[in-house]
């Protein structure tokens, strides 16, 4: 929620970035750099967290001397820049370590539930977007008018309501009282052993298998948590095509199609959005990787086994290799989406060329 | 709000062309909502959590069982019977024939000493259930001996009372593992233990299929079991919510919804086609009071706490039907349980009480409380009597891992915590309530007593000589009595038993409610 | 706001006039300018007129309040009441009156919304305008330092903060100030490179002025509209985050009456009880849409480049 409230900014960070230098080879420096601080902020906090690790293994009523075996076990009796070493140069060999809670190698639960949170923020990223930039093109085109108001009051209702708060509402109207939409979960829990999972994403891999009864009840489950990321970004995507769109609006090459007699309709949707379109694909890829990073509130009202809720869940019991594996896998997804859509903004604005 | 809503019904209209109509859970398939999310292992070596246990207990079979109704009741499951030796040091115990696991081995003596041996030697957190009979890692192969096909003797340090070795044999640690399966997936010598985690090896009604973590676990039926069993798979979804679980059992998605509110209860329970079905467990909420707190430390503060409670308030409403009061340590149904109830909500008596101790005018004090809504919500009620006495309560919340980090480090003033009793012998609690072999802060064992700095030396040698007193109504005089000390003067506001209630569809029958977390049975469930 | 000005023909005339006579007049006149354009702003007056009214709810909620907010009734009989004129907004799980805990809870909602700034803000300001200014390595390691806690999910990070603090509304605060701290970074250093080389800088600096002299009183003063702005853009945000962290149990304390653990308390009501849990959410709509409806009228008032 609050991921999608604020924070967008990164499109001029990664800018910052590349000023000045073009130089892939500090760019990759500088990424790594920013990981690795990732990691260590990570590190430290889950080392200061007044949380004993070992608990989550041997639970409560373990005898002592199993207890401190595990504890040797788990490395924590080394000293912790020893411990941090051992975890870097692990992740570098390509171990993200194993999962205390459940007990597989992080890097196969990330499998598992990356795709969910994929599958979820791609779908509310293309609500957003189909809804978003038509609103935005109208509001800014009709400024000023009732239809303008009507977009910054919807923008701006997105930004204020609690999400968890609106998804309990949404449960309880759309699913328990009209029945429309599928429950919790991906999947009625019929359906979920007649899928192997290729991608893991649900709706692909029954698209792919033309499994279409499971297809449709995956949508009757997305569609709610969809709609309501949707709205989020939609807010986010509609607010701000209108401001390209009034600066494109009110440069030079409009009013000389307009002069050369260009149909409005032309001008605007052919013109002047084909222009707003390159900022645009920035404040995009900004709100996707701001969902994706793992709506923790929405995954925790909708029962959904994504990125975010398994790094909470972690969290809360110290479960230290999954917590650094989850947030590595954020960083580098942040980091990149913000690099590719720098390097799109440069490929197409004329501007930075 | 009304855009918001627009919009949504836009969504949920798009999404109605195309729905398909409900599902309804198949004929043979038990799918029940649960927070499973505490699974961490599936090896009955290992296996602590409330839910793991349910699901070993329902996938394997242990030498010795219990009659549900009557705990007092034991007979062999895979033990066909049992002779002690003179001395009362040796058990011999007789395997029962033409048991089959779900792969298809027979089950045999060989098999049950190598569980036992398997569960020793891997030394996990529940193993000391075993070791508390002289076994270690390195005797166990001369102690525990296969003495025939079907026949084997298990030999003990001391001579134990029989019934509390045999209770400790009904616990999950030691079920009966398939020793042919388990070992083709030994890697370095662990036993099987790394595969089992995941894996099935039992001869129970059920086999372990699949266990996803944090999403569901998903168990069938295995086809060699006597008799056959019905349900041909049993799902348990992970579902955090209860009122999401609510829902879905509402809208006929789920057949069973297990973890739900007081509220959530009495509105199903209207309901045509639910049925609320429920059974006492062992477990107890009680106050843990730490020593260490100069105004705790009073032995007239302790007892005005418990009059500052209002027992009977929170079981109607904020527990109602969720716990019954019950105030000494050893839960009913185990052998010796004090079912008095002395205290209950006297705020004039706790006053004096604490004139008494000096502190008339009260004093501030804080207490950590698990975020869950039960233990929050009996949390804010007791603030709210304790403070009619003058008694500021401060509640610091926080996860149930961390609350627990930091009672285990004598860390707090008041703990407000669950325990449930690891086995149907009444050591089990009188180990921990009333026994502290050694106060010091680097002790090696931290049972409750420990954990609220209680030195007792006295009750810690009582505790630790029932154990041998073979004489079933003498040790239950002793454990009485042990009850009423912790009671008068002990450090622990103990106040409620725990009840464990489901709400299932009407179609389900026979789920069984057993009375500790490993014996809810559905082995011989069916829906109709 | 300089709405408390007497609104005198004099006045008025003083604030207007074209040719101030002093730096003063001159400052007050643009924020009556300001303030004129803000007033034309209906949706941004309806922000205003919430966000006042949360202060004098928060300031007069002993008066407001018709009952405790802490202590409840009888469990047995007064326990989750639905609205009435006895309990305007219901009862609550404890028996406790829910409009007075919304009342009280403003308190802790504007708590939260003034430290975290407090905190904040300077932080960011002072990260960005030295970052920007000074350049070079230094620039590069804070910019670092501000990327990765960019790169964190925000409601993560405040998790994590307030597992290693422990819970309670300070660490709370603690926590969402350490993860509110970087956008601000980002615009003021933005901010601070458009303004590095103009001529009145290379002016101050041929003066003698030290850099620190040269960042707290000709840079910062600058920087300053755009960051207020995206602070108050960012108020709503930091209640949703509050709430959220309350909602995940982990804010305030009970029996603390915020609004986030209020509906994270009802949530398992919702179903039966539905205000335990819904008035508390229109509460927190409420009042981050007034945040958000000013927010966003300032931003076309202060900051011209961006209402577009």
């Amino acid at each position: 929620m609050s991921s999608v409230n604020s924070g967008y900014e990164g499109g001029g960070r990664t800018r910052a970035l590349f000023s000045g230098l073009g130089a892939i080879g500090r760019v990759l420096s500088m990424v790594a750099i920013t990981i690795l601080g990732l990691l260590a902020v990570t590190f430290f906090i889950s080392r200061v967290v007044p949380i004993d690790p070992v608990l989550a293994v041997v639970g409560d009523r373990a005898p002592p001397h199993v207890y401190e075996r595990v504890r040797e076990e788990m490395g924590l009796h080394l000293p912790v820049w020893q411990q941090f070493a051992i975890y870097v140069t692990n992740v570098l060999s390509g171990d993200l370590g194993t999962s205390v809670l459940t007990s597989r190698p992080v890097a196969q639960d990330i499998a598992r539930y990356f795709p969910a949170t994929l599958e979820l923020a791609t779908l509310g990223t293309l609500i957003g977007t189909v809804l978003g930039v038509p609103l935005g093109v109208l509001a800014a085109v009709r400024r000023g008018h009732f239809i303008d108001h009507l977009v910054r009051v919807v923008g701006l209702v997105g930004y204020s309501a609690p999400i968890f708060w609106l998804g309990l509402l949404g449960l309880l109207v759309f699913y328990a009282n009209l029945g429309w939409v599928g429950g919790p979960g991906r999947l009625d829990i019929s359906y979920e052993y007649m899928l192997t999972p290729v991608t893991g994403m649900v709706l692909v891999d029954a698209a792919l298998t033309g499994d279409w009864a499971v297809f449709r009840n995956a949508i009757s489950h997305i569609v709610l948590p969809a709609s309501l990321l949707g709205y989020f970004s939609l807010a986010y995507i509609s607010r701000m095509t209108r401001s390209f769109m009034l600066n494109e609006l009110s440069q030079e090459y409009i009013i000389t199609a307009r002069v050369k007699g260009v149909s409005e309709q032309r001008i605007i949707w052919g013109h002047a959005l084909r222009n707003a379109l390159v900022p645009l694909i920035t404040v995009i890829a900004l709100s996707y990787a701001h969902l994706l990073e793992g709506s923790v509130l929405t995954e925790t009202v909708f029962a959904w086994p994504g990125l975010g809720r398994y790094i909470t869940n972690s969290l809360q019991n110290a479960d230290m290799s999954a917590v650094l594996g989850g947030t590595l896998v954020i960083g580098v997804v942040f980091v990149a989406i913000n690099i590719l859509s720098d390097l799109l903004y440069r490929l197409f604005d004329p501007r930075t060329r | 709000m009304k855009i918001v809503k627009a919009l949504l019904a836009a969504g949920a209209i798009l999404a109605l062309t195309l729905l398909p109509t409900r599902a309804v859970t198949p004929d043979d398939t038990l799918v029940m909502a649960s927070q499973i999310d505490d699974v961490i292992t599936l090896d009955p070596a290992e296996v602590f959590e409330f839910s793991a246990a349910e699901m070993v207990g329902n996938s394997y079979e242990r030498l010795i069982g219990y009659d549900l109704d009557d705990v007092s009741d034991i007979f062999g499951v895979v033990a066909e019977s049992w002779e002690v030796s003179e001395d009362g040091k040796t058990l011999t115990f007789t395997v029962r024939q033409g048991k089959t696991f779900a792969s298809g081995n027979e089950l045999t003596a060989e098999d049950v000493v190598f569980s036992l041996q398997r569960a020793l030697k891997l030394d996990l957190s529940p193993a000391f259930i075993l070791t508390q009979f002289g076994f270690t890692a390195d005797n166990v192969e001369e102690k525990i001996v296969q003495t025939g096909d079907y026949e084997f003797t298990f030999e003990m340090d001391q001579a134990y009372a029989p019934t509390f070795v045999l209770y400790c044999l009904t616990s999950t640690v030691a079920s009966v593992v398939d020793k042919d399966l388990v070992l083709e997936h030994e890697v370095d010598g662990d036993l099987g233990h790394e595969w089992l985690k995941r894996n099935h090896a039992g001869s129970g009604p059920f086999a372990i299929r699949q266990w996803r973590p944090n999403e569901a676990v998903v168990m069938e039926r295995n086809e060699h079991y006597e008799p056959e069993v019905p349900l041909a798979r049993v799902i348990y979804q992970h579902v955090p919510e209860s009122s999401t679980q609510r829902l879905m059992l509402e809208q006929g998605d789920i057949d069973i919804a297990r973890d739900l509110g007081p509220e959530e209860l009495q509105a199903l329970e209207q309901l045509d086609g639910i049925k609320i079905q429920s059974g006492v467990k062992g477990g107890l909420y009680y106050l843990g009071l730490n020593q260490k707190n100069e105004y705790l430390s009073k032995p007239e503060v302790r007892q005005a706490l418990k009059y500052l409670v209002d027992y009977d308030a929170i079981a109607d409403t904020i527990m109602e039907g969720l716990a019954e009061v019950h105030q000494s340590f050893l839960p009913t149904g185990l052998l010796g349980s004090v079912e008095d109830t002395p205290f209950s909500l006297d705020v004039e008596r706790a006053k004096e009480l604490l004139a008494e101790a000096g502190l008339a005018e009260g004093f501030s004090i804080t207490m950590d409380t698990r975020n869950t809504s039960d233990i929050t919500g009996m949390g804010e009620a007791i603030q709210q009597t304790f403070a009619q006495a003058g008694i500021d309560l401060q509640l610091i919340p926080g996860d149930g891992a961390q609350t627990l980090t930091k009672y285990r480090a004598r860390e707090h003033d008041i703990y407000i915590g669950r325990w449930g009793p690891d086995y149907q012998d009444p050591h089990t609690n009188a180990d921990t309530f009333a026994a502290n072999p050694d106060n010091s802060d680097d002790a090696a064992a931290k049972p409750l007593a420990w954990r609220n700095a209680w030195d007792i030396p006295e009750l810690t040698k009582k505790t630790q000589s029932a154990i041998l007193e073979t004489n079933t109504e003498e040790r239950a005089r002793v454990y009485e009595g042990l009850q009423r000390e912790v009671m008068d003067r002990g450090p622990f506001v103990i106040m409620f038993q725990e009840i464990e209630v489901m709400a299932m569809q009407d179609n389900v029958n026979n789920f069984i409610i057993g009375p500790s977390f490993d014996s809810n049975e559905f082995g011989e469930a069916s829906k109709d | 706001m300089t709405g408390t000005f007497e609104r005198t023909q004099t006045l008025r005339e003083w604030l207007t006039d074209n040719e101030p006579s002093s730096r003063t007049q001159a400052r007050f006149g643009r924020a009556y300018l300001s303030w004129r354009s803000l007033s034309r702003n209906p949706l941004a007056m309806l922000g205003l007129i919430v966000v006042v009214g949360l202060i004098l709810v928060a300031i007069f909620a002993d008066q407001l309040a018709t009952q405790s907010p802490f202590i409840g009734g009888d469990l047995r009989t007064e326990r989750l009441q639905p609205p009435s004129a006895e309990h305007w907004l219901g009862t609550d799980s404890q028996a406790r009156d829910i409009y007075s805990r919304l009342v009280h809870g403003s308190r802790l909602t504007l708590m939260i919304v003034v430290l975290v700034t407090v905190i904040a803000m300077p932080v960011g300001l002072l990260i960005g305008t030295v970052a920007g200014y000074a350049g070079g390595w230094l620039d590069s390691v804070l910019m670092r330092i501000t990327d990765i806690f960019l790169a964190f999910p925000r409601l993560i990070l405040a998790l994590a903060f307030v597992a290693a603090l422990g819970p309670g509304i300070e660490n709370a605060i603690i926590a969402i100030a350490i993860t509110a701290w970087p956008p601000y970074a980002r615009i003021a250093r933005a901010e601070t490179l458009t303004i590095r080389n103009s001529d009145f800088i290379a002016a101050v600096r041929l003066q003698g002025a030290s850099t620190p002299r040269i960042i707290a009183r000709h840079i910062m003063p600058l920087c300053l509209p755009s960051v207020i702005v995206r602070v108050t853009l960012d108020m709503a945000g930091i209640i949703l985050t509050a709430a959220g962290l309350g909602f995940l149990g982990l804010g305030a304390q009970p029996p603390m009456p915020e609004w986030g653990a209020m509906i994270a308390s009802g949530r398992q009501y919702i179903i039966d009880y539905w205000w335990v849990a819904t008035m508390p959410g229109i509460a927190i709509f409420v009042v981050s849409l007034g945040f958000n409806l000013l927010g966003d009228g300032l931003r076309d008032v202060l900051d011209p480049k961006a209402a577009r």
